[in-house]
């Protein structure tokens, strides 16, 4: 990393730890919903950008974390716990599904994850007994973060549970770092670009691919896990194929060539939407066109265009 | 218990078709053009809103109405083809899929800024009401009527195919692309024509479903997703194997419904995944 880079990022950070400070409950309701989708679409691009197989199912992996952390929270207020319970719900799903997925690429990679997402969300939506239909689980409290005889946060102002999401999502952020630039994230790259010549190389591809799939799963299921706790109730739209597209969007809206693509593309989600809402109800025409014109366009993602457009302009004054 | 059987396979047989309609043009475009659109469905329901404003609101006959949203959606389909997917046949799938979610999103929002969110059924053709005896059952004269019309699009398609002209230079270039366009084929002409074609098909299902169906935003978007479980289980690109998928699901969706309610909707999925898993290429695909 350069030093402009690195005090960039400095700054950042300590932009979102001081927030609280000076915003109000929205704003930070708001990036409580970016921290999310950024650590959703991060595990999802883990997949798409390093390995290169997209999945169309990562909503499925989301939902089980929703599910599963609203479920120990509704029986044992501890948070903690919820968020544990829905790594290991994602984690798991992930691990036994991306068995029967990686064995195939491309389209039909795509195509076998849509409907095993699909299959979590006809369960969510029909298993009453134990999701709630499609009325889903509702009343979830925001448990108190606790370690018994040392610690206990009430988390029900805003401003501490947005602190124990940013705490969480900067830890798995910076661990996905790691991951990406370990000799595993060289490999994954390797697998993207030349599957054969890996291969050659003695290394099971189809391993990898199954742990890429599995750490993707389990950054769904933990921004899932998070979920509950903020919105006190979980629907069965969660798992919906239409939400599995929101990384996707988001993803390529940022990048997908790039580590920090995903997040700057949760934060223009965000951002556009937040801003067209205060003219149009309709504002999903805006954004699909903004979708489209993307396509068109700026295929590299708005990090890459920046970087190579925008950046040399400033450099030669 | 069997007459219940058959009774239900004939419903379904009646679901398929709207399947079959929108999987048809689904499976033409991807074989021939190369994209997969998601916004298919979306052709789909804007038949069904243009047929529902000729008919519904302006008290248009209904056969004319049926044609005139044909012509609509068709014109809507030559914009979307010559200014978008043009630009999207040689491109990344994850960017054709993108491209084309937007335009679910657009068309949705579209739909509702036009016609508003509320669901809408117009009144049945007069002609068509009442039922039939089947097997000791009514059966709406209506859904025969679907059966009927599914099964001569069927035909017409196969023989357009196969014995016209322009079904020759269709399946010339959906073989070889290069070696079509070098014979002097217009190719970006020909795929227009293609797409044109195909969200005809679409809309027509969307325009035949609208006395019966509700005709509300997101219909598209539910539909599309079994019409994607169809085309994988037939083949992408296998307009044969597309008819039989419809069939498969249209009836699985019928029998579901009737014996394990909870799980029609995964049943579904099922399939989709096991073909995925054991014949990617579809099953009936040589």
């Amino acid at each position: 990393m350069t030093k402009l880079k690195t005090l960039l990022l400095a700054a950042l950070i300590l932009f979102l730890l001081l927030l609280p400070t000076f915003a109000g409950k929205y704003l930070l309701y708001m990036t409580i919903h970016i921290l999310l989708l950024s650590v959703f679409a991060l595990g999802f691009n883990l997949l798409l950008g390093y390995t290169g197989l997209l999945s169309f199912g990562q909503a499925g992996f989301f939902a089980m974390g929703a599910y599963a952390s609203a479920k120990i929270l509704l029986i044992f207020p501890s948070l903690i716990f919820g968020v544990l319970a829905g790594i290991v719900a994602g984690g798991i799903a992930a691990l036994i599904l991306g068995f029967l997925c990686v064995r195939h690429t491309r389209i039909y990679f795509s195509m076998l994850t849509l409907s095993f997402g699909m299959m979590i969300y006809s369960i969510a939506w029909k298993w009453r007994d134990v999701t709630g239909g499609d009325d889903g689980l509702v009343g979830i409290p925001r448990a108190s973060f606790q370690i018994p005889g040392i610690l206990n946060i009430n988390m029900n102002p805003m401003g501490n549970y947005y602190y124990f999401v940013l705490v969480i999502s900067l830890i798995a952020i910076y661990v996905l770092y790691r991951i990406v630039h370990s000799p595993f994230g060289l490999i994954l790259k390797g697998i993207r670009d030349s599957e054969n010549r890996v291969a050659f190389a003695g290394i099971s591809v189809s391993n990898y691919r199954l742990l890429s799939f599995t750490i993707a799963g389990i950054y769904a299921g933990l921004a899932g896990s998070m979920l509950p706790p903020l919105e006190n109730t979980v629907t069965p739209p969660l798992a919906h194929w239409t939400h599995s597209a929101e990384p996707v969007m988001v993803t390529l809206l940022g990048g997908i060539h790039t580590f920090s693509g995903p997040i700057v593309g949760s934060i223009l989600f965000y951002l556009i939407k937040d801003i067209i809402v205060r003219f149009t109800q309709y504002w999903l025409i805006w954004f699909g066109s903004i979708v489209v014109l993307l396509v068109l366009v700026f295929r590299g993602g708005i990090v890459i265009f920046f970087t190579d457009q925008i950046w040399p302009l400033f450099k030669r004054t | 218990m069997l007459e219940k059987l058959a009774f239900q396979a004939l419903i379904g047989l009646s679901f398929s078709m709207y399947l079959w309609l929108l999987a048809a043009g689904l499976t033409l475009v991807f074989g021939v053009l190369g994209v997969l659109n998601f916004a298919h469905g979306s052709l789909f329901m804007l038949g069904a809103y243009a047929t529902f404003t000729f008919y519904g609101i302006l008290g248009l006959n209904f056969w004319l109405s049926i044609g005139l949203s044909l012509i609509s959606v068709g014109i809507i389909g030559a914009i979307f083809e010559r200014f978008f997917i043009r630009h999207i046949y040689d491109i990344d799938l994850p960017y054709q899929l993108i491209l084309t979610f937007g335009f679910i999103l657009i068309f949705d929002d579209l739909v509702k800024m036009v016609w508003g969110g509320v669901a809408m059924i117009p009144p049945m053709p007069r002609f068509f009401e009442g039922n039939l005896s089947i097997l000791g059952r009514p059966f709406p004269i209506y859904n025969l009527f679907i059966i009927f019309a599914g099964i001569a699009v069927a035909v017409a398609l196969w023989l357009i195919l196969e014995k016209t002209w322009w079904g020759r230079m269709i399946r010339a270039s959906a073989s070889d692309r290069e070696m079509a366009s070098a014979i002097g084929i217009n190719i970006p002409v020909l795929f227009t024509t293609v797409f044109v074609f195909a969200a005809m098909l679409a809309a027509l299902g969307g325009a035949l479903g609208t006395p019966v169906r509700v005709v509300a935003p997101g219909i598209g978007t539910a539909m599309i997703i079994q019409a994607f479980v169809i085309t994988v289980i037939g083949g992408l690109g296998n307009l044969k194997g597309a008819f039989v998928g419809a069939l498969i699901v249209g009836i699985l969706t019928s029998f579901g419904i009737l014996l394990f309610p909870v799980f029609e909707l995964f049943i579904i999925f099922v399939v989709m995944a096991i073909v995925l898993m054991v014949k990617p290429e579809g099953l009936f695909t040589k």
